[in-house]
């Protein structure tokens, strides 16, 4: 299992630096699903399946995808098409969906060997992190509440283009 | 079996971070320095939960869900700030604002 850790995190360290050196901003936006998804199966090892489903789920399924969203939306025109074939040439894939699949392999491992194997000396589950949550971190929750409401604000107010007048604004 | 010991995930973290923070500075790209931020909150939230693990104590995890909250109110306001700025300079280099004004 110590074994996983390790090849699951030179994956990761592996596609980040691919993430952070790709020219295209979807190639890198690829490398980095992979990424985060091997920075999941670290998790996993490390005793926090709660914290590798979140990664997955918010990480890798919500803000990759919200990237993804604005790489779009910032091509529309005649030449998107053109461009998205520029962007994802047959073999753009390749190299992250392999790296994908290792960690799959990774994955099915871990599964099969979990009845008799503990990754760490003690797992700690999702009922103790939703004790603490809503223990002595319940402040903290309400904060975190207020913080994306904020942000929900903020992005709404930052993409507004209504009657304001914006004193910043060069037309 | 012997566990992953605190010290190897440490330092998985900061090559994360290191690795976040080396792109964000190179990279002149809004969306790529966006990206390098998500990296390094992600290598934070790394290092809380593997010091959290060490000690078999939820805290760690309490602290990445948290850490998850900052990344996606930081990820909206910013690729807002980012469409804001294509729509302003038709460029996505961040170098096209670092003029300013008053």
């Amino acid at each position: 299992m110590n074994a996983v850790f390790y090849m699951a995190s030179a994956v990761a360290v592996l596609t980040t630096l691919l993430a952070i050196t790709r020219r295209e901003a979807v190639h890198a936006l690829l490398y980095l699903i992979v990424s985060l998804l091997a920075v999941a199966l670290v998790f996993f090892t490390l005793g926090a399946p709660l914290i590798a489903a979140l990664e997955v789920i918010v990480y890798a399924g919500a803000i990759v995808i919200l990237f993804i969203f604005v790489v779009m939306l910032l091509n529309l025109g005649n030449a998107a098409r053109t461009q998205e074939r520029v962007w994802l040439p047959k073999g753009a894939w390749r190299a992250p969906g392999a790296l994908a699949l290792l960690l799959g392999g990774l994955l099915l491992y871990v599964l099969k060997q979990e009845s008799r194997w503990m990754p760490v000396d003690r797992v700690v589950d999702v009922k103790e992190v939703a004790r603490a949550l809503f223990g002595p971190y319940v402040l903290a929750v309400e904060i975190a509440s207020v913080l994306l409401l904020a942000g929900l604000i903020g992005a709404y107010y930052l993409v507004w283009r209504g009657p304001i007048r914006r004193p910043g604004r060069r037309d | 079996m012997a566990s992953v010991p605190m010290e190897h995930a440490l330092v998985l973290a900061a090559v994360l971070f290191a690795l976040g923070l080396a792109g964000l500075l190179v990279r002149r790209n809004i969306i790529f320095m966006l990206m390098c931020l998500e990296i390094m909150f992600n290598a934070a939230g790394l290092a809380f939960v593997a010091a959290g693990a060490r000690w078999a104590q939820a805290d760690g995890q309490v602290m990445f869900m948290m850490i998850l909250t900052v990344a996606a109110a930081e990820v909206a306001v910013g690729l807002a700030l980012l469409l804001g700025f294509y729509h302003h300079f038709k460029t996505l280099d961040a170098d096209a604002a670092e003029g300013m004004r008053g």
